[in-house]
């Protein structure tokens, strides 16, 4: 056998017959296609492999705390609770419960309108189940820092009429004993209200409600 | 004696014959090196590719290293960072070079864009070297910022939490693009280990790989001069350029000597002062990851400041988008804008010195636009500062928009044919 008996293939199957040249076509197009479908098929698996790991979801777990030595104006955290990420719990007293209540055209979402921050049981001045009891998740919702928690009312330097409330360092935003965040800082939304429920009057359930239990 | 020089010389003449047949070694050295040719007149600007080649390999040897005694888990990493500084044979000395290093790679890369401004190496027909040097500038932030999490200190930890909170801002596919990216609900040690995956194995990859495109590029079309000389226009009868010195042995001399000059002032860095103040090693780092304790005053490292500074210049929304959306937008075009210098600069000379007035003028106000906001990242938020910031960020801007009118609007003088 000799090799001339092979034509130089020309680029775009150009020099075959027309017939064969629409079929080479549609034969290249066609396992391009089906390679490019098996391509990203084939980044599936690495690509979900960076989504959170069955461990890290079962590390996310509920929380369980005993909130009974929690005294007004207190607060228990920051503390590793839902899915690892600090939590604030706040007990308020009636005058800080009133001044919630009181309208404050100083805020950004007085209302809570915006419906992915809380869930709908908290969706009321001060943003929780029980008015006496705030559950707050402790990061900004800028970019992330943990908030630091300043319950005294009195001038600081970073507001003379400060109520009391959360103040994040970073970059400072402000947030009011119920979370809610202050007309132009950095933070675009009020603190996160993560799911939780009381199993009694001084134990609480963090990251579970009863809609998920 | 005489003799057995001669036989020397005559079995390496037959071992490079023999080389040559199989693999392309003296053309690959007389194409890269030996006639290869630079402009005579290569000056301070012209030795940071080969400074910044000099830091990769220094970082890829001392990286390696650093893995044999490193850990990467929440639990050992930060001990093992202490166990490389105490208990390791000059471990100290190996971590140090590391640090220092990454800090020295920026401020070579980031004179050796000036340069690119300068001269005009970003023209035609050095466009697509331009854009492989901004991709090995993305590279690097990416390598500097996964390397940064890496020791597990309070400042590693936080930093990288706000910088993937950026991602956050991101309308819609935000926030579940942040836990894709963290791989847990915040930043833990499933996140640190990947991240040393990127930082040890993908981006040293990209990086090198990137780099050897950057060199295929370079020799193709050749380096600018500082006078803006086409070296390649006038040829003796030889063929060699008459304004041009082959790179071996002469550059590389001239490059050798620049390495000692730099190494003697990287390693006083390195020994007398290798946290520089907390601008290469950040104080709160000092202390082990906290994922409740966020450090009081959170800065980036000195070389993503400038762009720190804009990304927090954004204080307000804009058609009903949160403004930390628009300081994400700011910040990704700031960084991404120079790419597009190829096509803004419609001056008809390259080198800056036969430029007019006016791009002189926004080349200085540029450079010291970047200089305050790198100031400015780096300290707390006040409102001066924040205004401060809005007006050093339009000028950084300016420099690159106003571009294609500035630079046809202003009288040039003409380069000349030949190096003086």
């Amino acid at each position: 056998m000799s090799t001339d008996t092979f034509d130089e293939p020309a680029a775009g199957g150009q020099g075959a017959p027309e017939a064969n040249r629409k079929r080479r076509n549609f034969l290249v197009g066609a396992t391009a296609t089906i390679g490019g479908v098996g391509a990203i098929g084939a980044a599936v698996p690495f690509v979900r492999s960076w989504l959170p790991s069955a461990r890290a979801r079962a590390a996310g777990a509920p929380v369980t705390l005993d909130i009974s030595k929690l005294r007004p104006g207190e607060i228990l955290g920051p503390i590793p609770a839902w899915r690892g990420k600090p939590v604030f719990v706040v007990k308020r007293d009636e005058a800080a419960v009133e001044r919630l209540k009181a309208e404050n055209d100083s805020l950004a979402d007085e209302n809570s309108e915006n419906l992915e921050m809380q869930p709908d049981y908290a969706r009321n001045p001060w943003r929780s189940k029980r008015p006496d009891i705030g559950v707050y998740l402790g990061l900004c919702t800028h970019l992330g820092c943990s908030p630091k928690y300043h319950g005294v009312i009195r001038p600081e330097p970073f507001d003379p009429n400060w109520q009391g409330g959360f103040f994040c360092p970073c970059h400072g935003s402000r947030f009011d004993l119920a979370g809610r965040v202050v007309k132009a800082v950095p933070a675009p939304d009020n603190l996160e209200v993560p799911p939780y429920r009381f199993v009694s009057d001084t134990v609480i359930v963090i990251g579970e409600d009863e809609e998920t239990a | 004696m005489q003799q057995s020089q001669g036989r020397f010389a005559t079995n390496l003449r037959s071992f490079v014959g023999w080389l040559d047949d199989r693999f392309p070694a003296t053309e690959t050295w007389e194409y890269h090196l030996s006639k290869y040719y630079a402009p005579r007149n290569h000056n301070f600007w012209y030795l940071m590719g080969w400074l910044a080649t000099f830091i990769l390999v220094l970082q890829l040897v001392t990286g390696i290293w650093l893995t044999m005694s490193y850990v990467p888990s929440g639990e050992g990493a930060f001990a093992s960072v202490e166990y490389i500084m105490r208990d390791v044979e000059f471990g100290w000395l190996l971590r140090y070079l590391h640090s220092t290093g990454a800090s020295a790679f920026f401020v070579i890369v980031y004179l050796h864009m000036f340069r690119g401004l300068m001269y005009g190496s970003y023209r035609k027909p050095r466009e697509l070297l331009w854009l492989i040097g901004m991709a090995i500038y993305l590279a690097l932030m990416a390598e500097g910022f996964f390397g940064y999490l890496l020791p597990w200190g309070n400042m590693s930890y936080w930093g990288a939490q706000v910088i993937v909170s950026l991602v956050g801002a991101i309308p819609f596919v935000g926030p579940d693009l942040m836990e894709w990216l963290r791989g847990d609900y915040l930043m833990s040690d499933i996140t640190l280990n990947r991240f040393f995956a990127l930082h040890v194995v993908a981006l040293p990859l990209i990086l090198v790989g990137l780099v050897f495109v950057h060199f295929i590029a370079l020799h193709h079309v050749g380096s600018t001069a500082p006078d803006g000389v086409d070296i390649k226009k006038f040829k003796d009868a030889a063929g060699k350029p008459l304004d041009g010195v082959p790179f071996w042995p002469y550059t590389v001399t001239h490059d050798v000597h620049a390495t000692v000059v730099f190494l003697f002032l990287f390693c006083a860095v390195v020994f007398f002062a290798p946290e520089m103040g907390g601008y290469f090693l950040e104080k709160p780092n000092f202390e082990m990851a906290d994922p409740l304790k966020t450090p009081e005053h959170i800065a980036p490292v000195w070389y993503y400041t400038p762009f720190y500074a804009m990304l927090r210049a954004a204080t307000f929304p804009l058609f009903g988008v949160p403004a930390k959306f628009w300081g994400l937008v700011v910040m990704v075009g700031a960084i991404v804008i120079p790419a597009f210098l190829p096509w803004l600069d419609k001056s008809p000379v390259a080198p800056m010195r036969f430029k007019g007035a006016i791009s002189k003028a926004m080349l200085a106000i540029f450079v010291v636009s970047f200089f305050i906001l790198g100031y400015l990242g780096m300290v707390p938020p006040s409102p001066l500062a924040t205004v401060l910031a809005q007006i050093c960020t339009v000028l950084y801007f300016a420099y690159f928009v106003l571009m294609p009118w500035y630079t046809r609007a202003e009288k040039t003088r003409p380069v000349p044919e030949r190096v003086a």
